[in-house]
């Protein structure tokens, strides 16, 4: 079986090889092959980026030590290849805790970097790469470039963000943030329409350090809308008495199910039970940080839940002004498809500029959803609500990415362009050839006609929530 | 806890040596490469180690390692506890072309093996106490025609723990055996991998354990037990006709 799959196991790519890395020292190569190569860290990225199809994978899951610790500063060196998991096992009995951490914790930090991942304190501490303080870039000629924000701060900012395509992080130093335990005082607040959601995260961002929202899309009727607002802080005082332990369980789904498993009416009592059971714990109460900030890593290979098909994610960001127009356009759209995601997550993006060139957070909404690929008329609906981002000056986010057009990768990230000149040229991505590939490149960095620029399509629409309006764009 | 280990960059001997950093112990690391021990005692040291020094050693200098035992008593001052954990999966073929190799490959897996354990020994049956781990395999249980240089040499090595331990019990000192099946490690990078290949994590976390609760044979994972009784009951006539 093929090690290598991303998250979403679709689409499926053969790597014409794969270099284990043990050592920071081992040689790769990189003259030896004529294919391109590409970072692999634990595959947690759902579509191709992580994906390299008939060329070499630098596996990195070996490259896991530590280097340097300072319990003082709280901060912390450690080769590409750790992951969260090894670094929070390390990190929080001595009261620190990761800045920034996605919403698994098997991910490695070389992964973390290159995806410039956010979390639930977004609208506060902005990206991970915001905390990376420094790293070293191994780049195909052989040369191991010491990159910072004041040492090579353009490959610096080129590579947070950079997608695997700037050369082979070898380790990087995170600036870690105190915490006294490892509680969560968590609150969970049910809304029962989108609007509120809007009104919550406005007025909770600032008392919350974490916020997110989870909305059921199978609800229909007066329910339609509905939610939970989950919002948290870490717990400052003694053990808490109430908390709930660390479950140490876990459970692996042992083998790919049948694909209907996830059908739709699986699908819409999950969420029904979901709502049901969390609204009416909606109280204040101290959690673990694992189950507050990983709930899903308890179940090892739940991605295997979907069949295999696989699962397509779709996450988007959309800006003000047009936030809740876009995201209501988005969710009107999915209903009336006649689709609903397992997993709906909402979440109020902050200000605070990614550092990353290509970094995908910026300021505004961002919808993640989850849904089994089924074929042509999956692709088809995720093809219109990459017109309504696009209509609203929004992205979609490449880890979660396996169909974008090139189209749509131009007016989400313009700047690629610009990053072009810091890409290693031995390094490649199905991903990335599959965005870029026999796109024409003006030198002078201006787009070309035939890829028209997010501001040239007509007017900004009136996003009043009539979607039959992107039924047109996106034809 | 003070403890010598021997081809300490291995990727089995490294997992292990995580166990012991996170309570503290003292580690004295002889392994190869001097860039990669460095690397393997930093991280150690991040975990809590209490103590961590490396000296670079290839261990088929023979003459060498009594000195290197004496460095790591001298530094820890004193010793609880050696794993003895290098070694290499020989390339059959290669050995039954050449004398050399097949020779090279017993100095690695055997000879280096059993002059440690000559030094060690005596040193822990004059304390009185300690423990004495060494990695052997289930290779060494049973001569096979894909790897018998290999598995001759792990079985010599398990042979003379094995009359090492009843030397010792009376000393009070314990002598482990253990003997892991496949475990995903560079040494097998060149195998396609299946079910039966354990992780080095799983087999590190074993062996920790066993250090802290000595017993004499460890397999690992504990299904080898069964599978190599069965092999060795196995007659030679029906055997030698195995495919493997
Ligand atoms: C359940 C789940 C929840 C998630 N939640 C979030 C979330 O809340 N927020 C968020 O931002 N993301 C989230 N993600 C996505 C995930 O955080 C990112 O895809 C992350 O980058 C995956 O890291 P990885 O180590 O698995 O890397 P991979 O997926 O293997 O690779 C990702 C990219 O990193 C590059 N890369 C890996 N290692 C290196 C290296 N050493 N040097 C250079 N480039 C390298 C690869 O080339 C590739 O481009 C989630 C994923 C899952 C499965
Ligand atoms: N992996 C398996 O399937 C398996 C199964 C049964 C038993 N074992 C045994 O487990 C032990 C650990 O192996 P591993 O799986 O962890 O593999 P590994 O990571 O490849 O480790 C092998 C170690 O032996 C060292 N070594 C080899 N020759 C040496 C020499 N001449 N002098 C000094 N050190 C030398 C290597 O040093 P360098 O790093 O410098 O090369 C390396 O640290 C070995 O004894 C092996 O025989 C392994």
């Amino acid at each position: 079986m093929n090690r290598y799959q991303s998250w979403g196991r679709y689409p499926t790519a053969v790597p014409s090889a794969v270099v284990t890395m043990t050592w920071q020292h081992d040689a790769i190569p990189f003259d030896a092959a004529p294919e391109s190569f590409l970072p692999y860290g634990y595959g947690r990225s759902y579509g191709d980026s992580c994906l390299n199809d008939g060329g070499v994978l630098l596996d990195t899951r070996r490259l896991r030590r530590f280097l340097a610790f300072d319990p003082i500063l709280g901060t912390l060196r450690c080769e590409a290849g750790t992951s969260l998991a090894d670094i929070l096992a390390l990190i929080v009995p001595r009261g620190w805790f990761l800045p920034v951490t996605p919403g698994t914790k098997f991910v490695s930090i070389g992964g973390a970097i290159a995806n410039d991942v956010h979390g639930k304190n977004h609208h506060r501490a902005g990206t991970f790469g915001r905390f990376v303080r420094c790293f070293e870039l191994l780049r195909s000629t052989g040369e191991r470039v010491y990159c910072s924000p004041t040492a090579n701060a353009d490959l610096f900012k080129a590579t947070i963000g950079g997608l695997g395509l700037t050369g082979l992080i070898l380790w990087a130093e995170i600036q870690l943030k105190p915490i006294v335990n490892p509680w969560i005082m968590v609150e969970r607040i049910p809304f029962n329409h989108i609007a509120q959601f809007f009104d919550l995260s406005a007025e909770t961002d600032r008392r919350y350090e974490y916020t997110v929202a989870w909305i059921d899309c199978f609800a229909r009727g007066t329910a339609r809308g509905r939610g939970i607002f989950i919002g948290g802080n870490h717990h400052h005082g003694d053990h808490p008495t109430r908390a709930s332990q660390s479950a140490s369980w876990s459970w692996t789904v042992p083998f790919t199910a049948p694909s209907c498993l996830l059908s739709p009416l699986v699908l819409k009592l999950f969420n029904r039970a979901y709502y049901a059971l969390r609204s009416a714990s909606a109280r204040s109460i101290p959690e673990h940080y694992d189950q507050f900030f990983y709930p899903l890593d308890k179940i090892r290979e739940w991605n295997r839940l979907y069949g295999r098909h696989g699962l397509l994610q779709y996450q988007c960001v959309i800006p003000p002004p047009h936030q809740q127009a876009g995201i209501t356009a988005i969710l009107d759209h999915i209903h009336r498809a006649k689709e609903g995601s397992f997993l709906a997550v909402l979440k109020q993006f902050g200000s605070l500029p990614s550092p990353g060139l290509l970094s995908f957070p910026r300021e505004g909404t961002t919808l993640a959803l989850d849904f089994p690929f089924r074929g042509a008329s999956t692709l088809a609906l995720l093809n219109t609500l990459d017109a309504i981002v696009r209509e609203c000056g929004g992205a979609v986010y490449p880890a979660k990415d396996a169909r974008m057009s090139p189209r749509q990768f131009e007016a989400c990230f313009p700047q690629w362009r610009e990053f072009l000149a810091y890409r290693d040229p031995k390094f490649s991505s199905s991903f990335w050839r599959r965005v870029t590939d026999n796109v024409p490149i003006d030198p002078l960095g201006h787009t070309l006609s035939g890829f028209p620029s997010r501001n040239s399509h007509e007017s900004t629409l009136a996003l009043a929530g009539d979607s039959s309006l992107y039924e047109q764009v996106s034809s | 806890m003070k403890i010598l280990i021997v081809g300490a960059t291995s990727a089995i001997a490294q997992e292990t040596a995580k166990h012991f950093a996170r309570e503290q112990a003292e580690l004295f690391l002889i392994a190869r490469d001097k860039t990669k021990v460095e690397a393997v005692a930093a991280d150690l040291i991040v975990r809590g180690a209490g103590h961590v020094a490396s000296y670079p050693l290839d261990v088929t200098h023979i003459d060498a390692l009594h000195a290197a035992v004496q460095a790591a008593v001298t530094d820890l001052q004193g010793l609880d506890a050696v794993l003895i954990a290098h070694g290499s999966l020989s390339d059959q073929r290669a050995c039954e072309d050449s004398v050399a190799e097949t020779l090279q490959e017993f100095r690695i897996n055997c000879l280096s093996v059993i002059a440690l354990l000559t030094i060690v020994a005596n040193y822990f049956e004059r304390q009185g106490t300690g423990c004495i781990a060494v990695i052997s395999s289930v290779a060494g249980d049973r001569g096979r025609r894909s790897n018998y240089v290999y598995g001759a040499a792990k079985g010599a090595v398990s042979i003379f723990l094995e009359g090492l331990r009843s030397r010792l019990v009376r000393a009070g000192v314990s002598v482990v055996t253990i003997k892991p099946g496949f475990v995903d490690t560079p040494m097998t990078a060149h195998m396609k991998k299946n079910a039966l290949f354990a992780t080095p994590e799983a087999v590190g976390k074993r062996i920790y354990e066993v250090i802290k609760h000595p017993r004499d044979v460890l397999y690992v994972p504990w299904f080898w037990r069964p599978v190599m009784s069965f092999l060795r009951h196995v007659p030679h006539r029906v055997y030698k006709q195995l495919p493997f």
